[in-house]
């Protein structure tokens, strides 16, 4: 194989061209306000990629995804909180030393399962592995049960919604309705200010750029054709000696991991973690930023992520009442008129042209790509899937 | 029951969906290298004996046993380990992939989660593919997606599919439906190759090309046996003519 074609096989060029919006075009464009907002959409892209994976490549629709994306912002932001609750600061608190909210429930001692948040490792480990682990328990009994589809999309709601009203019921222990508030300090170094906010901009970017690359891989594997050929066919590939219930679970655990770290991310540029970021509602947009971006794609659903994200923070500014209604619009347009989203719409209507264009140039071409496009690239596939793709996604949103 | 030479020994075999017995104590034997085809008119059960054998349906009672090891019970994904192969009636096969990777896949290595993530396609692995692509008469149409090939071709594909997993009991639900006539010669050649190392059961209707391939034929009528035997036996069996060959 020539560097050449590995290059496009791996679907690196469109990689490189979001690693350079992200990396170079961003931070000189925008101001460290806007950078920021910028960085906490981009902590979004985590659990959109992690969609592509779960609901497009999978097939398995989670509405719940924000369970995810909450425990690992949870996670980080009780480690945060136990910093910024040292005696000295907190030394007006009938109990110092333990966060102020605790104090306000009348708690006098750090709960024994916080105490392990104290450590940074353990904290960032959790924020992995608590996810994982719940999804793990999750899929496993659903999947092992063939549970699917639509069912398996209203239980993860039901999960979402116990977890909120688990959050906003143990006040004492999760902070409440206000979520956890007043971080300051990661080991010392304070993340509100302005360069703080910057390096973690880069930090949560060159994670995202790596992520995309390991999911990449992942689709290129035997395991993501298995993945497609269940969708395709589940019971051929069980009756080929293969046990779809664990892929599933797997691919379940892998979306729950990287919503996880999307979280811990936010979690860090914005200061504080709270159960509206995890509900119902913020689980569905969750979906309709890989709906949006294309969730056959993972560059697409990043762009999915920062798109919505942005015209969510402009009209929820200029007309919070229809912000709402015009969500939903999109979600229902895109799912109807072109349901792999913008990537899509870029395979269809510019990736021809571009083509078309660099073959006349090339005049007399070796190899004809144009007629039979390598069906394993990022984020090409057989046109034979676009038709496919539309019945199904009505039908699991039906 | 001791243990059999028999590859597979079904006894007292029960399914009743709702109270209906779809198979009603049934008892059947296979041998080693034989190719079995199983007639009978509609709803005889035929296809849900295929199912309770790979543990697609869950019997209500019995035995199946294969190469003496009980497989009533296990999980689908054991059973195709143990060496039971299921074609379906209608060509399931991936259509969005090529063919080349609808074989590949097939290739029973990085079966777990992780052996899939960590599988990688070697030389023996692509030559296996070529070796069966051959077999199959689609070596020449690796590179074309699946589900761009004729009716019959995905009817073969699948038949690879699963040889691409040797099994040694190999299960073909009508194998030749929507075929052409070229296209079941093809078929008969195949069938016969590939049972001269394993135990092959047949569903079909097609006479002709049941005298053609079969060593003994099982006819079936309301989930039970009705006749069993070579196909001169099974033709004159008085029984047989009047509810299945007579009209």
């Amino acid at each position: 194989m020539t560097p050449t074609t590995w290059f496009k096989r791996h679907g690196l060029a469109s990689w490189l061209v979001l690693a350079c919006l992200l990396l170079v075009v961003f931070p000189l464009l925008f101001d460290n306000f806007r950078l920021n907002l910028v960085g906490k959409y981009l902590s979004y892209g985590f659990v959109a990629i992690g969609l592509v994976m779960l609901w497009g490549y999978g097939g398995v629709l989670s509405l719940g995804q924000g369970v995810f994306f909450g425990l690992g912002g949870y996670c980080m932001a009780m480690f945060l909180k136990l910093e910024a609750s040292d005696p000295i600061t907190t030394k007006i608190q009938s109990t110092p030393g333990i966060p102020d909210f605790m104090d306000w429930n009348q708690l006098t001692a750090l709960p024994a399962w916080w105490v392990p948040f104290e450590y940074l490792p353990f904290a960032l480990l959790a924020v992995v592995l608590v996810p994982a682990i719940l999804a793990f328990v999750i899929g496993y009994a659903m999947f092992k049960r063939r549970v699917g589809g639509v069912y398996f999309a209203i239980i993860t709601q039901a999960v979402t919604l116990i977890l909120t009203v688990l959050i906003i019921g143990q006040q004492g222990y999760t902070g409440g309705v206000n979520g956890i508030t007043d971080l300051k300090t990661l080991n010392g170094w304070d993340i509100r200010t302005d360069s703080a906010k910057v390096i973690l901009y880069f930090v949560n970017a060159g994670l995202l750029l790596a992520a995309i690359l390991v999911c990449g891989w992942i689709q290129r594997s035997k395991l993501g054709t298995l993945l497609l050929a269940m969708r395709d066919k589940e019971d051929r590939v069980r009756f080929s000696g293969y046990d779809v219930s664990m892929f599933k679970v797997f691919v379940f655990c892998l979306s729950a991991m990287l919503a996880g770290i999307g979280g811990a991310l936010f979690t860090l540029q914005v200061g504080f973690m709270s159960p509206s970021l995890v509900g119902i509602v913020p689980s569905i947009e969750m979906v309709i930023f890989a709906a949006v971006g294309g969730r056959m794609s993972l560059i697409g659903a990043v762009y999915g992520a920062l798109l919505v994200n942005a015209g969510k923070t402009y009209f929820s500014e200029s007309f919070p009442e229809l912000w709402l209604y015009l969500m939903a619009a999109l979600f229902i347009g895109v799912v109807l008129a072109f349901p792999n989203g913008l990537a899509g719409l870029y395979e269809t209507y510019v990736k021809p042209r571009i083509g078309k264009r660099k073959s006349t140039v090339a005049a007399a071409p070796v190899d004809a790509p144009a007629q039979h496009p390598a069906p394993t690239t990022l984020d090409a596939l057989p046109p034979g899937l676009t038709v496919k793709n539309a019945e199904r996604g009505q039908g699991e949103l039906a | 029951m001791s243990n059999t030479d028999f590859v597979l020994a079904i006894e007292d075999l029960s399914v009743s969906f709702d109270g209906f017995k779809a198979i009603d104590t049934l008892t059947l034997y296979l041998d080693r290298g034989e190719l079995r085809v199983i007639i009978g008119p509609n709803g005889a059960g035929k296809t849900t004996l295929l199912d309770l054998i790979c543990g697609k349906t869950r019997a209500t009672g019995g035995s199946i046993k294969f190469k003496n090891e009980e497989m009533l019970g296990q999980a689908e994904h054991k059973i195709v380990r143990a060496g039971i192969g299921r074609k379906f009636q209608t060509p399931s096969i991936y259509e969005n992939l090529p063919v080349f990777k609808n074989l590949e896949v097939s290739f029973p290595r990085g079966r777990g989660v992780f052996g899939a993530l960590a599988f990688k396609c070697t030389d023996d692995v692509s030559s296996r593919v070529q070796e069966v692509a051959t077999e199959i008469g689609l070596a020449d149409k690796l590179d074309m997606e699946a589900g761009l090939l004729s009716h019959g071709e995905k009817q073969w594909l699948e038949i690879g599919m699963l040889l691409m997993q040797d099994p040694e009991l190999l299960m073909l639900d009508e194998p030749i439906a929507g075929m052409s006539a070229r296209e079941r010669d093809l078929t008969a050649e195949l069938l016969k190759r590939i049972c001269q190392n394993r135990s092959v059961i047949v569903i079909e209707h097609d006479m002709e090309f049941v005298k053609r391939i079969a060593h003994k034929v099982t006819v079936m009528h309301q989930g039970k046996i009705l006749a069993e035997g070579s196909m001169e036996q099974v033709q004159k069996d008085e029984r047989v003519i009047d509810v299945y060959l007579g009209h």
